[in-house]
């Protein structure tokens, strides 16, 4: 109890040793912070925010930086090792633990995000501490393609479909001699094999972060979902149709009747003048064992080298207020904020679509994004190993079995 | 003026020995920007590299020494094999180049051919195209559902395969581009070689009643044997560090990654993607040491086959 006493009174030394210091700092005139994001359809959007942010705070400027997401992490990785990582960047739940323990990032202190699914937010957690503000919410969604439906004679989907309805329906879409498919089976994970493996009651990885679970009975059941599509029932194009065109641009040649797909895809489906009105969504279908949808949003991260963390951290929660993610919504953008009560007008701005449908049946069954200290390490691997099963070069339980072995060699590194 | 370099001659004679010294000086100082590059951008990483490559670094920097772990587990890596079977069969096929473009420099070589400028400026536009626009192109050309190649390949009844997702067409597809993107500047080398032969060995030939077949492989060709020792030298170096074309051009997510993954992309996935620094400085020092030795190979053959004239 005594020692407990003691480091909480460290603790404080500390931490209002660290106020004071940089109180003095900032008080003296106009100071800059740099933002970085990596998505440029999003640059109209958060130009806004920054102005909004600018107006309350006359004393600051934000330089806003915007690198492809090719570049992205490989940028902000350099610089994060040379003590000179942007004041406030965006983060993903993937990477958010190998940065957080690397020293990059900045604890958010006394940040309320109970307005934020728990899902996206657990994501930013590691060793207790939040070291991202929630800004977006990407879930992924069954676009189906209407005039196909209405051409075979099928119902559309709806939010009781499961499994077996969506297999029913998309070899009565399947069409050989028009080479016309049922569904489209890139190897995705976000929205595809990782809910499937999950809604057959298998997982990703153990909660702990230090297991497998590609070799569970679940697990192999929701990865051979997507192959048997391909290879056995031939309801969907070989996987190198797939990786050869981009299978959003596949799926808007009218060729393809259902796509699990990102809720962000509205943006560029309504772009498209031809086929925008002929696609709706619908939530994803049930698998055997439950539901399940992994939401993935993004957050804005405080760099722990920061020059300015009082200010910088100011401006990571004031991205997550509610008027910044109301001007994220208003903007009707890729990005739709994942803050309760912002949405609508992002909902409204795509009148065609049942998005706000397909939100309100799915986040109650969202699963946060399977993660470890360095995803990208075993990710790599599943991704090398799976592309063998997709192709239909390898059994998808040998596959399953190879990736959960190096897997957990890579966790046990860690 | 004249007053002033009668001044400067009579100050170099009463001091001897100044003036080579000074050649001298001003030699390091006219090629200082050059080594002060070559030091800071291509000596310093090498030396970098070579002591990454045994250690263990963490993400954000901080090594700790491993001594040769990272040799000893890439030779058992077969993924290593694997990258370096595709990047040196990947090199040979364009070599195939090499003949290709010698016989186009001939063609372009050809006395009193119309719009010469034209073709010679034709075949060197892959040259200065950006390797980037290149490798896209060829994407779409190649692409299976929606590639000119594959519309031709079907109006004459062929059902063309998935050319750059196939493991089976992969990795020669690429080459293709390969071999189509360096013809233009091997060709422009071997332009200047066929230039550099004097007109009278063929004038002579003539009158011996040579044809002109036989003056291209009697004469030609032995003559263009530096031209072809330096061309071959110099695209096998380049096809060796292979990483564009298929980065560009392959899907991370492809089936045929496996079947056309070279060396410098098994090091962008391994220092890039997975962040193991080490284990990627180790695999560019093999690459090195590869490079290193077939060119020394090829130092050694050439004394076999080059006539120097």
């Amino acid at each position: 109890m005594r020692l407990r006493m003691a480091l909480v009174a460290a603790l404080a030394v500390t931490l209002a040793g660290c106020g004071s210091g940089t109180d003095t700092t900032t008080k003296s005139g106009k100071i800059t912070i740099s933002y970085a994001i990596w998505e440029k359809n999003d640059q109209v959007s958060t130009q806004k925010i920054i102005d909004a942010f600018q107006k309350q705070h006359p004393d600051v400027t934000v330089k806003l930086e915007i690198t492809p997401w090719d570049q992205y992490w490989t940028k902000l990785q350099t610089a994060a090792a040379g003590g000179a990582a942007p004041d406030v960047f965006w983060m993903n739940s993937l990477n958010v633990r190998l940065y957080a323990k690397g020293g990059v990032l900045a604890p958010i202190q006394n940040a309320d995000v109970s307005a934020f699914p728990q899902a996206i937010v657990d994501g930013y957690r590691y060793d207790g501490k939040l070291y991202g503000m929630p800004r977006d919410v990407g879930l992924p969604v069954l676009w189906y393609d209407k005039e196909l439906f209405d051409k075979a004679g099928v119902k559309y989907p709806t939010a009781d479909w499961t499994w077996d309805d969506l297999r029913a329906a998309a070899k009565k879409l399947t069409d050989p001699a028009k080479k016309q498919y049922g569904l489209l089976a890139p190897m995705w994970d976000q929205g595809g094999f990782y809910p499937t493996m999950i809604q057959a009651g298998g997982h990703v990885i153990s909660a702990d972060g230090k297991k497998s679970g590609f070799d569970e009975p679940g697990s192999i059941q929701g990865l051979e979902f997507w192959t048997d599509m391909i290879n056995k029932d031939k309801v969907a194009p070989p996987a190198q149709a797939t990786t050869d065109t981009d299978p959003v641009q596949l799926f808007m040649t009218g060729k393809y009747a259902m796509y699990y797909g990102g809720s962000w895809l509205a943006t560029a489906f309504k772009a498209n003048t031809e086929r925008g009105d002929k696609v709706d969504v619908a939530p994803l279908p049930k698998g055997p064992t439950q539901e399940a949808v992994i939401l993935l949003g993004l957050a804005n991260a405080v760099s722990a080298k920061s020059e300015h963390p009082v200010e910088s951290a100011q401006f990571a929660t004031f991205l997550s207020s509610e008027e910044a993610e109301k001007i994220l919504s208003d903007t009707g953008g890729a990005s739709v904020s994942s803050r309760a009560g912002t949405q609508d007008s992002w909902f409204n701005a795509f009148p065609n679509y049942h998005l706000k449908e397909a939100f309100d049946a799915s986040i109650p069954h969202g699963v946060p994004y399977p993660v470890s200290l360095n995803t990208a390490k075993w990710q790599d691997v599943q991704n090398k190993l799976l592309a063998e099963a997709w192709a239909g070069r390898r059994p998808t339980a040998d596959a399953a079995r190879e990736i959960a072995a190096q897997m957990n060699e890579i966790l046990a590194k860690e | 003026m004249l007053l002033t370099e009668e001044r400067a001659a009579a100050k170099a004679a009463a001091q001897p020995g100044r003036r080579p010294r000074c050649d001298w000086l001003w030699g390091y100082g006219l090629i200082a920007p050059m080594a002060l590059g070559l030091a800071v951008f291509y000596l310093w990483p090498i030396v970098q590299t070579l002591y990454l490559s045994f250690t263990e670094s963490g993400v954000f920097g901080g090594q700790t020494w491993v001594g040769v772990d990272n040799f000893a587990a890439l030779f058992g890596d077969e993924e290593m094999l694997g990258a370096l079977r595709n990047t040196l069969l990947y090199s040979l096929l364009v070599l195939i180049g090499v003949p290709l473009a010698i016989v186009i420099a001939a063609l372009l070589n050809v006395p009193g051919l119309r719009g010469l400028g034209f073709y010679r400026t034709l075949y060197f536009l892959p040259v200065v195209t950006m390797p980037a626009a290149v490798g896209l192109t060829w994407r779409y050309l190649y692409n299976g559902d929606f590639g000119l190649i594959n519309y031709l390949l079907g109006e004459i009844g062929i059902d063309g395969p998935y050319w750059v997702s196939d493991p089976e067409f992969a990795i020669y597809a690429i080459a293709v581009v390969g071999i189509w993107s360096s013809l233009g500047y091997n060709a422009v080398l071997f332009l200047a070689g066929l230039q550099g032969i004097p007109k009278h060995y063929y004038e002579a030939a003539a009158i011996d009643g040579a044809g002109r077949m036989r003056q291209f492989f009697r004469i030609t060709l032995p003559l263009l044997t530096p031209t072809t020792f330096f061309v071959m030298v110099i695209t096998l170096i380049n096809a060796l560090q292979v990483f564009d074309l298929v980065y560009l051009m392959i899907d991370t997510k492809s089936p045929a990654l496996a079947g056309s993954r070279t060396i410098v992309y098994l090091f962008y996935e391994q220092g890039f993607v997975q962040n193991s620094r080490g284990y990627a400085a180790a695999i560019a020092v093999v690459l090195l040491a590869l490079i290193l030795a077939l060119t020394a190979l090829q130092f050694r053959l050439q004394r076999r086959w080059v006539h120097y004239e």
